[in-house]
């Protein structure tokens, strides 16, 4: 027997560290090759990290919500002293685009259903978005290779993290482990502690887990028990439950607490009027090919911003801020607008777990159509959980859609370091005055913010206004720039 | 606890009756001790005993056992001071009054009698001194000097405990079957179980202890050391059989030091005027000569004779079949301790009896250990927990980490090096299955052991705990990190 350890897996674009998100197995027990033994989250993605080879998990390193630095252990493998079972290359199955290892399976966060709604389309997204700092605002930012791990960092082993999840199946025929006391709370509990999995050292079942299983349990007792529920009351209860933020809700959270303290956002609101677009739309739809997709709104919309970014470079653009500057904004030196020729619209979807923003990338070489597909395939990725880290960064403006949940307004926070983000409203028909006469008219607004730092609000309304106008008159968008 | 005598049927001078939550029969470990949860849990309970609480365990069992394994090491000492003076200590010339070193013992005893009474009291629950027959599930007579009492109880707890198992051939005493080391004429050979050697007034010049387990090995010692000729007859291969011969070696070695002579292979067959008469594997007789037989060849559940046979409960071999809430097959009726199975030991009795008082009180306790743990109060002590690397290795690949105690501080200045601490853990995820020692003072880690076994301890768990130094418990972090491949100390 050998040991072989699995260190924290490099994921490329300068990511120095990552958060443990779960662990999918126990110590000591047996996995195969491939076999998902943890899965880490960077600002991208959660990034599954299988077994390299069949072995027995020895030590895993860190719980839950743990930041663990590329290139310190994770976890440890009992292997065969042998080799020769290894293949020379074994070709797994993930996307060939992995740049650092090949057995890494990205996926994005589980997503939500993606009800597509019939007036913006497109997968469900969020009014506020999580900062997604693409690989060229990184490579500026951080040197490429993590710094060796320092003990401090290194979250101690074997203390797991309530996780309410279930650990790793025990192997057949084991009793399970369980202190005298879990063992006492259990029968009291009327719970068979052989169908508890363990998540503390040597699949020992812990508190934490008879907790997760216990709040299972109540959740599961709820429906039809309320005896309040009938008359519209629930019984006092000054309870409360304290829940961890971890995993994609921390990052979140560190995500919008930067982009709003260092961006000053300006918001601005206009209506649309959307009639002939959606006139335009019906048509398309009703006469399009057999395999050809649905079109929604946000290919238009991707549309009319590929055709006026050109005159708004500052909109389609990152802040790279300098070298010493603290995120609360105070300077340091000197901080750098970096204006991208390519638009990468990112399209804030909201999943089960929190907010991914799959990104369409390079709109401007897009048809209305082809853009419609390539949302549509994003959408699912992203539904799925299978969308690549590819499919999840780079984005240089970000779209964000509520759909039919989309309101009148919305105040969007940048997706730092962009400087523009763009809020698509609910779509209702309004009467409007023309010509002497009230007459019913789709109208939809747009909720916009802007980094005030490098975008005036004359321009940002500038840039809404020409926005509103390819919209309002849809050929527009077809015909070239002069 | 002691049987209750089957043929007591004495003359009823008075006749009452009584009716009770719970009926405990037997003041043992397990029946005082579900007495005692009983009543903290406001149950209204009676235990009947005829004889003072604590049954064999406190009255002729583990206590008093004790007490002379002590009186006796304590007088080895003296001699081995007075002969070898390993120390630079003199003495001279030291003698042992074993009557009143039994009454030492008694009187530690009566202490304990009388502690238990009194713990009982403070909860409220009732003692009754009698013998108790059985009428039915819920009905039992309890027969005593004053009368007789009809006692019906909601719920029936038999806790009758165990006796010396005799060997027909061979009987206790003077063929009553009785344990009382009478029954002989002066001179002639006496027969006895363990309780008779507890309560010798004498040290017997031949004692020939017929069976080489835990209780003979014990009694066995402490009398060589108090002077006492012994020879150890045992009909199996080794002494000691339940463990490995790597645990029993220095047991060996001891007794071999103290000129006990150990016959394993051979069986006792009779008494006659001069001794015990055995054959060895090839059926060759000889005698060897004896002032006293001690007969240790086990114990047997005390199941007959106060009419619990008569309910038809669900046997499991000779005792009683429980479940995990110490149920029999009887609704209400409830068994603990000895009468209910292996290991026959005081520690598993008292545990089922909080257990069986906290389910009659409607709580959902269960008897479910990982480990009993076992000790053997020989010279050295033997201490096992779990399983041993042999039973470990069935079922999954296992590591063990063996500790010498000749590389241990305080045993050296203990004067008593001999032994090891060895632990046993399954190979995947270092989950401790089994510790077992050996060595002088080992038994008072077995809390360590069982501890870690009950939680759930990995040998990571062991070898990261600061171990006092320099105590013999340091052995136990080293055996574990002699499993994990990095000793420090060897």
């Amino acid at each position: 027997m050998g040991q072989l350890t699995i260190k924290v897996p490099d994921v490329g674009e300068g990511i120095a560290e990552v958060e443990l998100v779960s662990w999918s197995v126990a110590e000591g027990q047996p996995v195969t090759r491939n076999q998902i033994v943890a899965e880490v989250m960077t600002d991208k993605a959660t990034v599954e990290v299988p077994a390299p080879v069949d072995g027995v998990v020895g030590a895993l390193t860190g719980g839950v919500g743990d930041v663990l630095l590329v290139g310190s252990p994770l976890f440890t493998l009992e292997v065969e002293g042998e080799t020769g079972e290894r293949t020379a290359d074994p070709a797994p199955p993930e996307p060939p685009s992995q740049p650092a290892n090949a057995a890494i399976i990205e996926r994005a966060m589980e997503a939500a259903a993606a009800g597509s709604s019939d007036s913006v389309g497109g997968p469900n997204t969020d009014a506020a978005t999580h900062s997604v700092p693409t690989s060229s605002a990184n490579d500026g930012e951080q040197p490429k290779k993590a710094p060796p791990a320092p003990q401090h960092r290194m979250a101690p082993a074997a203390t797991p993290v309530p996780s309410g999840r279930p650990g790793a199946p025990r192997p057949e025929g084991r009793r399970p482990t369980a202190t005298p006391a879990v063992r006492r709370r259990a029968r009291d509990g009327g719970i068979d502690l052989r169908t508890v999995s363990g998540t503390g050292p040597a699949g020992r079942i812990t508190h934490d887990d008879l907790d997760a299983v216990f709040a299972a349990a109540g959740t599961g007792g709820l429906p039809g028990s309320g005896v309040g529920r009938s008359a519209g009351l629930r019984p006092a209860d000054d309870g409360f439950d304290d829940q961890p933020i971890v995993g994609m809700r921390r990052k979140i959270a560190q995500q919008m607490v930067s982009s709003m303290s260092t961006i000053p956002h300006i918001t601005y609101v206009e209506a649309v009027d959307m009639t002939a677009l959606e006139e335009l739309r019906a048509t398309l739809n009703t006469n399009r090919a057999d395999g050809q997709p649905k079109l929604t709104v946000l290919p238009f919309l991707v549309r009319a911003l590929v055709n006026h970014l050109p005159d708004f470079p500052q909109m389609n653009a990152h802040v790279l801020d300098a070298e010493g500057q603290n995120n609360q904004g105070r300077q340091g030196g000197t901080s750098t607008l970096r204006l991208f020729g390519g638009v990468h619209v990112g399209i804030a979807a909201q999943t089960d777990a929190g907010l991914v923003v799959p990104v369409l990338r390079n709109a401007e070489a897009e048809t209305i159509w082809s853009a419609a597909g390539r949302i549509g395939e994003l959408a699912e990725a992203a539904r799925t959980g299978t969308a690549g880290r590819e499919d999840l960064t780079g984005s240089t403006i970000t779209i964000s859609s509520l759909g039919s949940l989309g309101g009148l307004v919305s105040t969007p926070v940048i997706n730092k370091p962009e400087t523009t983000i763009v809020g698509v409203n609910k779509m209702t028909t309004e009467p409007v005055w023309i010509d002497g006469a009230f007459v019913p008219r789709k109208i939809m607004n747009l909720s916009s913010s802007f980094d005030h730092r490098v975008i005036d609000g004359w321009d940002a309304a500038r840039f809404i206004q020409a926005i509103k106008q390819s919209l309002e008159q849809p050929a527009l968008l077809f015909v070239d720039q002069p | 606890m002691t049987a209750p005598e089957p043929n007591t049927t004495p003359e009823t001078t008075a006749t009452s009756a009584v009716h009770t939550g719970v009926l405990i029969i037997g003041g043992g470990p397990g029946g005082y001790v579900a007495g005692i949860r009983a009543g903290q849990l406001g149950l209204d309970a009676i235990v009947v005993d005829p004889q003072p609480m604590g049954g064999t365990c406190l009255n002729v069992g583990c206590i008093p056992s004790k007490a002379l394994i002590h009186a006796a090491d304590e007088f080895a000492v003296a001699v081995a001071q007075a002969t070898t003076a390993p120390l630079g200590i003199s003495v001279a010339d030291p003698t042992v009054d074993l009557a009143k070193t039994v009454a030492w013992k008694d009187g530690i005893v009566g202490r304990l009698n009388r502690g238990v009474g009194g713990l009982l009291a403070k909860v409220g629950t009732t003692v009754m001194v009698g013998t108790a027959t059985v009428i039915d599930g819920k009905t039992v007579r309890v027969t005593s000097d004053d009368g007789t009492t009809t006692v019906t109880a909601d719920h029936l707890i038999i806790a009758t405990g165990s006796a010396p198992a005799e060997l027909p051939h061979i009987p206790f005493g003077g063929g009553t079957g009785d344990d009382a080391p009478t029954g002989f004429d002066a001179g002639a050979v006496e027969v006895i179980s363990s309780t008779g050697a507890l309560a010798l007034s004498e040290v017997p010049k031949r004692l020939v202890v017929v069976g080489g387990g835990y209780i003979g090995l014990e009694l066995g010692t402490a009398f060589a050391k108090l002077g006492s000729a012994v020879t150890v007859v045992e009909a199996e291969a080794e002494l000691l059989s339940i463990y490995d011969r790597e645990l029993t070696r220095p047991i060996s070695r001891t007794l071999r030091s103290l000129g006990v002579e150990v016959l394993t292979n051979t069986r006792a067959k009779s008494v006659d005027g001069d001794g015990l008469v055995v054959t060895d594997q090839d059926g060759a007789a000889r005698t060897l000569a004896a002032d006293k037989v001690l007969v240790t060849v086990g114990r047997r559940p005390v199941l007959t004779g106060f009419g619990v046979e008569h309910l038809g409960l669900t046997m499991d071999g000779p005792f009683l079949q429980v479940d995990e809430q110490c149920r029999t097959s009887m609704h209400n009726v409830w068994a603990i301790g000895d009468v209910t199975g292996e290991p026959m030991l005081a520690h598993r009795a008292m545990k089922q009896g909080e257990v069986v008082a906290e389910a009659i009180a409607g709580q959902t306790s269960a008897f479910d250990p990982v480990t009993i743990p076992a000790i053997v109060f020989t010279d050295p002590e033997i201490v096992s927990v779990g399983l041993s690397p042999d039973d470990a290795a069935n079922d999954t690949a296992t590591i063990v980490g063996t500790f010498p105690l000749s590389a241990n501080g305080r045993s050296m200045t203990l004067n008593a090096d001999g032994g090891f601490v060895r632990v046993v853990a399954r190979a995947d995820d270092h989950l401790v299955l089994g510790i077992q020692a050996v060595g002088q003072g080992v038994a008072e880690l077995s809390a360590a052991f069982g501890l870690a076994l009950e939680m759930g301890a990995r040998l990571e768990d062991i070898a990261d705990t600061i171990h006092a130094h320099p105590t013999v418990g340091e052995g136990f972090a080293e055996a574990a990190l002699t499993a994990l491949g990095h000793p420090l100390h060897i």
